[in-house]
């Protein structure tokens, strides 16, 4: 049993976060060249050759960095379902995809094409205002003409994703709220001495890290195809939402006033944070599933993610 | 990553298993109370682990462990408790004496207790808290003078909260030993013969109704000089490895303990409460947390393999298991209904035991709010609240 990154996978990490510093809001040719559009992609078709665990850290950090661009979209929703020559234009840059879920297409304005239960058909429709302006729905327009598609949409992949992502908001909720709890002065001392103030904070810092378990114990259940991802990964975007969600709201509370400003950055992590908790599930629907995995009476008496845990 | 065991562990998994099946007796499976009661079939269980090698599994060689790697030693709670198998009696002897000793004993002190610690021979408790001193440990008013001779410590006061005191042949006390040091400065740290002149325990009922814990009074009880750890006025330092090794190796006896209580639930909401959607929301929750903790306890234990310390991700551990028990107990009594009152019930007061004696969790082994401060503090780096 070995639960960690690989050094290779966390120098990616601490490139990914260097970059992402240093270019807020980076263009689509800028992820190409970086390679970040290909990771999973074959080497025949351009890409790294890697897996979903290069990925995750990927979806982890451009979550923490509150990335816009359709990136969830096109690697985390439409990608397992492509063939070898869309996957080869998705690696080169050259096309964006989304998916339809539950009648949305996450980012349809700025995708090419769109994975639907008919196969794929251009991205026509129209997109909505949203809470998050950062990562708009649209609905797509009736009757376009459909492409037969090799594969199909990877829930468990996608909904892995979405928990990658819940953690790294988590995570910079939580830098937010310790940075300003240290520097903001009050009756003569930071507000972090306080009590009521820090504890808001420590139990933010524990539900980031049982939510970075989940997350990544659903990214290796996804990567090795493992019997056990639909569940870990339903289970993980249940959790991770709810916590990054309530991060903001901690952070928001820690920051005061400033926090509930539009100037603060702080309602664009909630508001993202909201958004991965009501796609493709909310909490309780997610739990709804594992309730039925796991309250089946024929089901294996260790209440275990992994059924096998023996090699 | 990999989260599946190493062809190594699972051969170790796999004999673990088998040797439990085998020498595990029935009457001590799933024993969720204290077993009092049962004390000699638990020394004889605890005698039989440590004659397997099971007990001090991670402790090295020289003194009787196993010198085995962290993930055997996790192993081993996860098929103990997956047999709903009782730890080994020396539970303070193991998790928080023998590694303190380990730490910082002469090497005299480690032939002479770390042995006898392995083979249940000795029990022990520990004696820090007191009525005035719980928290805040380096307040303890429980005072250790050097005799005339200079050859003993002489000792006097109380300690409260003691578990297994009533059975103990030792323990690991905390004593004030210099009025005039400055705090942490102060303290001396002493292995205290319980069979001594002048020491009486007196057992404290707990909500649960069960005597789990005690009072120790100490009155001019001699303790040789050789019998301190670490120097005299350095007890800080060496109490705070105790409560490092407190806070550090519990976390997989914690969750896999939960593990039984969950699985149990599981049952229980098939049997009476399939149809519920409020109960299997909640059950839901309950395992979904659990393998929150689980995999944590796996980053740690990660952690502390590649780099001998383990990952502060660990320090969130305890102080979530103790909400969640609490929580996940007070399901269990929910799914029950009205049953929940009956002592006598189907559940034969498991569940009622289980429910009150997690009140303990929040408070013992470090409150939640001194858990919440240190997460603060040392690993969040906020400015000090003292």
């Amino acid at each position: 049993m070995e639960f960690a990154f690989t050094e290779e996978q966390e120098a990616l990490r601490r490139e990914a976060r260097e970059f992402l510093a240093r270019t807020p809001e980076p263009s689509w040719a800028q992820l190409a060249e970086l390679g970040w559009l290909g990771v999973s992609v074959p080497e025949e078709q351009g890409g790294a050759g890697l897996g979903f665990l290069e990925e995750a850290v990927l979806f982890e950090e451009l979550g923490r960095a509150l990335y816009a661009g359709p990136y969830f979209a096109t690697v985390g929703l439409a990608l397992a379902a492509l063939g070898a020559e869309a996957l080869e234009r998705v690696a080169a840059g050259a096309e964006r995809w989304s998916a339809e879920v539950d009648g949305l297409v996450p980012g349809l304005g700025s995708v090419d094409r769109v994975v639907t239960a008919r196969g794929a058909v251009a991205a026509d429709g129209e997109e909505l205002p949203t809470m998050d302006e950062s990562r708009p729905l649209g609905r797509l327009r009736d009757g376009g003409e459909a492409e037969e598609l090799p594969g199909e949409i990877d829930r468990p992949r996608a909904l892995a994703a979405l928990a990658l992502e819940a953690v790294g908001i988590a995570q910079r909720a939580l830098e937010l709220g310790v940075e300003h709890a240290s520097m903001r002065r009050q009756f003569g001392r930071p507000i972090g001495v306080y009590q009521a103030v820090s504890h808001q904070l420590a139990d933010t810092y524990v539900q980031t890290e049982l939510a970075r378990s989940l997350a990544y114990w659903a990214a290796w259940s996804v990567a090795e195809r493992d019997g056990g991802a639909p569940l870990a990964a339903a289970a993980a975007k249940a959790f991770c939402s709810e916590a990054a969600v309530a991060a903001c709201e901690r952070a928001i509370q820690v920051l005061g006033g400033i926090g509930f400003t539009w100037e603060h950055v702080l309602h664009r992590y909630y508001k993202r944070a909201q958004w991965i908790e009501a796609f493709w599930g909310f909490p309780a629907a997610l739990r709804a599933e594992v309730a039925d995995a796991i309250l089946a009476p024929d089901r294996e008496e260790s209440p275990d993610g992994i059924p096998a845990r023996v090699a | 990553m990999d989260l599946r065991d190493t062809p190594e562990e699972a051969a170790f998994r796999a004999e673990v298993r088998a040797w439990i099946e085998e020498n595990l007796p029935r009457e001590l499976v799933g024993q969720g109370r204290i077993r009092t009661q049962l004390e000699e079939p638990w020394r004889a269980w605890s005698r039989t682990l440590s004659d397997a090698g099971y007990a001090g599994l991670t402790w090295p060689a020289a003194y009787g462990g196993a010198g085995a790697p962290y993930s055997h030693q996790a192993i081993l709670y996860e098929e103990m408790a997956r047999a709903e198998a009782p730890p080994h009696i020396g539970v303070i002897g193991l998790g928080m004496a023998g590694p303190t000793i380990i730490a910082h004993g002469t090497e005299e002190q480690k032939s002479r207790y770390l042995a006898k610690i392995l083979s249940a021979e000795e029990i022990w408790c520990q004696g820090f808290s007191e009525p005035e001193a719980g928290s805040d440990l380096a307040a303890v008013k429980t005072t250790a003078t050097l005799n005339a001779a200079g050859d003993a410590f002489v000792v006097n006061g109380q300690k409260v909260w003691s578990s297994y005191a009533h059975i103990a042949d030792w323990c690991i006390l905390v004593t004030q030993s210099d009025p005039d040091a400055p705090k942490y400065k102060n303290l001396t740290y002493l292995l205290v013969d319980m069979h001594a002149p002048g020491i009486e325990v007196r057992p404290l009922r707990q909500i649960t109704g069960e005597a789990e814990f005690n009072e120790i009074f100490f009155t001019d009880v001699e303790v040789p000089r050789e019998n301190v750890l670490g120097d005299a006025g350095e007890g800080w330092a060496v109490a705070m490895t105790t409560l490092l090794h407190e806070r550090g190796t519990l976390g997989f006896a914690l969750t896999t303990a939960l593990e039984v209580n969950l699985r149990k639930l599981l049952a229980l909401t098939r049997e009476r409460a399939a149809d519920d959607a409020v109960v299997r929301d909640k059950v839901a929750r309950e395992w979904i947390e659990l393998q929150a903790l689980k995999y944590t306890n796996y980053r740690s234990l990660t952690a502390l393999m590649q780099t001998g310390i383990p990952g502060p991700e660990g320090s969130g551990v305890k102080l979530h298991w103790s909400e969640q028990n609490q929580r996940l107990t007070k399901l269990a009594l929910e799914v029950l209904g009205p049953e929940a009152q009956l002592l006598d019930g189907e559940s034969g007061g498991y569940w009622q035991y289980q429910q009150l004696r997690s009140r303990g969790n929040t408070i013992e082994a470090g409150t939640s709010e001194i858990l919440r401060n240190i997460i603060a503090e040392r690993v969040l780096g906020l400015p000090r609240s003292r």
